[in-house]
This record gives C-alpha cells, structure tokens and sequence, in this order.
C-alpha cells in the first residue's frame, strides 16, 4: 500500500525573479491501495506528472510524506525506491546510444534472462519481438515504438506499484485495444497495483479509481461509475475543438 | 607461453590457444608461432622486423591472426606488418597488441601495418589494444596504418582500445580507388592520466569512392583524447566522419573534423559531439534499480560496445 500525504511541490516563480514560490502541487494526499487499478486525469499542466515523479523519487516534495505499507520512503533514492517495489514509465522515454532493447528489458527484469524471454513482453506491447530485440533504444525508434519498449521495461520489472505516465502518447489507434489488455493482464497477474495519468476515456473505463488533478488540486476522488459521468458532461473533460463549439 | 602472455593473447584477440589458419604471434620481440596456409603466406621481412602476409587472390572466408603481447618490462620496438590482399579475397585479418608492464620501465609497442588490397577484395580488419599489469612503467602504442584500397574493394576496421593503455598515438591513413569502400569504428576509453591522439586522413581518389569514420570514446578521470579526421574528397564520392565523445571526471577531448572537397561531386559531412552522461540516461537506469555507478557503467560499455 503506497500513501501520500499532504503532498505539495513549489518551484521559484522566475517571473518575479524567484522571489516568490510556485505552488505545482498543494496538499495532495491520497492512497494506492494493493491490487487496484487507479487513473489520474485532468488538464495539462495540472501537475500530473509531478506526482508520479514524487513517487518514482525523482523529485522530492517541499513538504509531506509517502508511505510504502507505512514505511516512510520520502526521502529514499530513486534506486531504493525501485528494489522497494515501485516502477515508473517516463512519459518521454530515454534513449540510449548503445544500450540494446533487450539490455534494457535485461536490466528492468533485474537478472539474466533469455532472449525468447525478453521477446515475449515485445510480442505483448505488439512489437515484432526479432526486428527490436537487438536493436539500439536510440533516436531511430519512432515515438510510439519507443513508448511501447518502455512498457515492455516495467511489465518485466512485475513490481508491486507500477506508474505509467500517459502511456497512450503517440500510440496508435488500432495498438490501442492491445494496450488496454497489457494494462488489464497486468492488472490480473501481478496482483500489484497500477497508477496511469491518461486523457484516454478508454483507459479511464477500466479504473477501479479515478482521480483528478487541476491546479496542482486533488479536485475529485471515486470510483470509475461516479467520476466518469462527471468528467465527461463538462467543459474541461470536452476536447480543445469542441470547447470552441461550445463557445460558438 | 605463460599465463600472462595467456591472458594478454586472449584480450587482444579473444584466443585461448593456437588458432586454426594462417597467424603468428609475436611475444617479447620475436615471433614465437608462425603458420602458413595454402592460401594465406606469412613471411619474415629479411632487412627489418616484421612480416609480409600475401592472400592469394579469390582467396575466400579465410582468416588471419597475428596478435603481438609483450610482458616483459621496458621492451620497445617498431614492427613493419606488410598485407598484399589478392583480387576477389574476402578474409577477416585480427590483429591487437596487448603489454603487461610489471616494472618500472616503459614498454613500447609501434605497429607500422601497411595494406595493399587488390580489385573487389573484401577485408575485415579488427585491431584491439590492451594493457594490463601494476608497475610504473607506462605502456604505450603507436600504431600507423596505411591503407590501399583497389578498384571495388572494401574494408571495414574495427579498433579498439579500453583498457590500460597510458599513451597512444595512432596514424591512419588511407587511399581509396574509383568504387572502394572505407568504414572505420574506432572505440575508445581513456582514464587515469592516460593520452590518446588518433589521426585518420583519407584520399577519396576514385570516381564513387566512399568513407565512413566513426569513433566513439570515453574519456574518464584526468585523461586526454584528441580526434582529428581528414577526409578528402578527390572526386565524385561520399565521406562522412563522425566523433562521439563522453566526457567525465576532469578528463579533456578535443575533436577535429575537417572536409577538403577538391571536386564538385563530392559529398562530405562531419559530426561531432561531446557531453556528459545525460542525467536522465542515470535516471531511467535507476528507476530500474541501478545504483548512480551501475547506471553509469552500464551505459559507457553500452556506448562502447
């Protein structure tokens, strides 16, 4: 069980010369409970990311605490963190001169494992597992196969927490369905729980949670069948085109 | 040979015992093994040291080694290597040197290998330097090679150099005849206070010639590196020159491409660049559950593979 407690973020507001504070996220508390499958949505900007980033350790809270079963792990490294249990897929992943796909998946899995290992979780991200394999995680990977070998990465580290941060980017419509059951297989066998930040209405269909997050704002906490008819009869959940029919 | 020696001919080229095929190795100064094949001569130079491989022509899949170690401290020598590659031969040549330097004397390696390829030959060339061994002596190479490629031909040159070399000054030079191919990789690592220059000046002399240099290297602690490559275009041709550098520590590179088009039809471009490990690169292997120094470890030897 990951919590979070009364978690806030500033950075120095450059426009009044750092003087001033930025508030990116304001008393965020919430808890992952083992085993369930929560989304987080809301606007760009909303400090979405920031928060999976506390989480991954990557950036540490100005104040509050995160709890790992009542552990306090604030101020643990992101290395400790990830032995702990917790996973984390960059939004816009690394690349790697160099470092082979299946050196990563190696290095994520934590241990020697074969090459028909490694290209089965290819094969689940729908990757035609012998054209990657050996390739390397540089800038010849399109966006969408590089977000894709990503998610291969945390399916083969099977942590207790795993965080995805808009997995959905540049991934196209007809991967899509196979994404959803990635997420749903996960869900399944791993018995751990999975925290997405999507925009997708399809990936929010099959949360057991849903949060939204706006002005650096827990605004809105509940289940999938609470939440969801909220988010989808109002302006901010209706997309840049349709807000200007709206005002039309 | 003893287990140093051993250990030395396995770094430089990857041999545990005597290959099959045509090779001679080289320890402490003279040649210890020798074999000739039907296809593939070598033969002693009778004014200087060193030795003269003849491939016969449409010689095929066939290959040569000729690795030199030197454990004995403050041995240094110039070594002259002559390969006359026939017509239509495809082999793979593995050369390397590897010195162990137990004492407090320099030990000095120069490998001055000259290549004459003939028409539509095909030539792998794979060279790797290596030094080991806890003394004060330095261990220094300096290896020239000069390269004729025929009509048609084609010759990749694999160089390595990652370990215990504290200084090395490598000359490269090639010459490239109307539809040859040149494509050189050159990896490189450098830490403690070592000092490593390598120099690639290549003529594209024929119509259609083409070249590929390409050198990725490391440069850790307070150790020097300099890359200077040269490529001449001489006529309708292609040339691309590519320096990729990590810099850590208090280490110094300097990379020096330049371009000569002396023909309207040449195409040439060069790239360099030089940084630091990117700090997201560390995170990413982190977030796996690499400490900071596995993550960097993984991905110099990543970079360097």
């Amino acid at each position: 069980m990951l919590e979070l407690r009364n978690i806030c973020f500033q950075v120095p507001d450059e426009k009044s010369r750092n003087t001033r504070e930025i508030g990116i996220l304001k008393d965020v508390s919430f808890t992952l409970e083992d085993n369930k499958f929560v989304v987080i949505t809301g606007p760009n900007g909303g400090g979405k990311s920031t928060l999976a980033k506390i989480i991954a350790g990557i950036e540490k809270p100005t104040s509050g605490q995160i709890l790992w079963d009542g552990q306090d792990i604030t101020d643990m490294s992101i290395t400790d963190r990830a032995k702990l249990g917790i996973s984390y897929a960059f939004q816009q992943p690394v690349r790697f001169k160099g470092v082979t796909v299946f050196d990563l998946i190696r290095l994520a899995a934590g241990k020697e494992i074969s090459i028909a290992g490694a290209c089965e979780y290819l094969s689940k991200v729908g990757l035609c597992a012998k054209d990657y394999i050996k390739r390397e995680v540089n800038a010849s990977l399109s966006g969408g196969e590089i977000k894709r070998i990503e998610i291969a990465t945390i399916m083969a580290r099977k942590t207790r927490v795993s965080v995805f941060d808009e997995p959905e980017a540049g991934i196209d419509l007809w991967s899509f369905q196979n994404l959803i059951q990635v997420f749903e297989e996960m869900h399944d066998q791993l018995h751990g729980s999975i925290l997405i930040i999507s925009h997708q209405e399809r990936i929010l269909n099959i949360a057991d949670e849903i949060l939204l997050i706006a002005d650096g704002e827990l605004k809105k906490k509940g289940s999938k069948d609470e939440i969801l008819p909220q988010l989808l009869g109002t302006a901010d959940a209706a997309g840049a085109c349709n807000k200007v029919k709206i005002r039309e | 040979m003893d287990a140093i020696q051993r250990e030395l001919l396995e770094a430089v080229s990857g041999l545990h015992e005597i290959p099959t095929g045509a090779y001679n190795i080289r320890a402490d100064g003279a040649s210890i093994e020798r074999n000739s094949t039907a296809n593939i001569e070598i033969i002693p130079k009778a004014d200087t040291s060193g030795i003269e491989i003849h491939i016969k022509p449409g010689t095929r899949h066939e290959s040569v080694h000729i690795p030199v170690i030197m454990s004995q401290s403050g041995l240094q020598e110039v070594v002259y290597n002559d390969f006359y590659v026939g017509d239509d031969a495809d082999v793979t040549i593995i050369a390397g040197c590897g010195i162990h330097n137990g004492g407090d004397a320099a030990s000095r390696h120069d490998g001055i290998h000259r290549f004459f390829i003939g028409k539509n030959a095909h030539v792998k060339y794979v060279e790797k330097h290596y030094g080991s061994g806890d003394g004060k002596g330095e261990r220094i190479m300096n290896p020239v090679t000069e390269i004729h490629l025929g009509e048609d031909s084609f010759m990749e040159m694999d160089t390595a150099q990652i370990k215990g070399v504290d200084s090395t000054k490598r000359e490269n030079k090639a010459h490239l005849e109307a539809g040859a191919k040149l494509v050189v990789m050159e990896r490189l690592m450098t830490h403690g206070v070592q000092h490593a220059e390598s120099y690639f000046d290549v003529q594209l002399d024929g119509e259609d010639s083409a070249a590929n240099v390409v050198s990725r290297s490391v440069a850790r602690d307070d150790s020097y590196q300099l890359f200077t490559s040269h490529i001449h275009g001489n006529n309708r041709c292609n040339g691309h020159t590519e320096c990729d550098a990590i810099i850590m520590d208090n280490a110094k590179i300097s990379a020096v491409p330049e371009l000569s088009a002396n023909h309207v039809d040449a195409a040439l471009i060069h790239e360099a660049a030089i940084g630091k490990i990117a700090g997201e690169q560390i995170i990413k292997l982190m977030t796996l559950g690499l400490t900071e120094a596995e993550a960097e470890e993984q991905i110099v030897s990543g970079f360097l593979k």
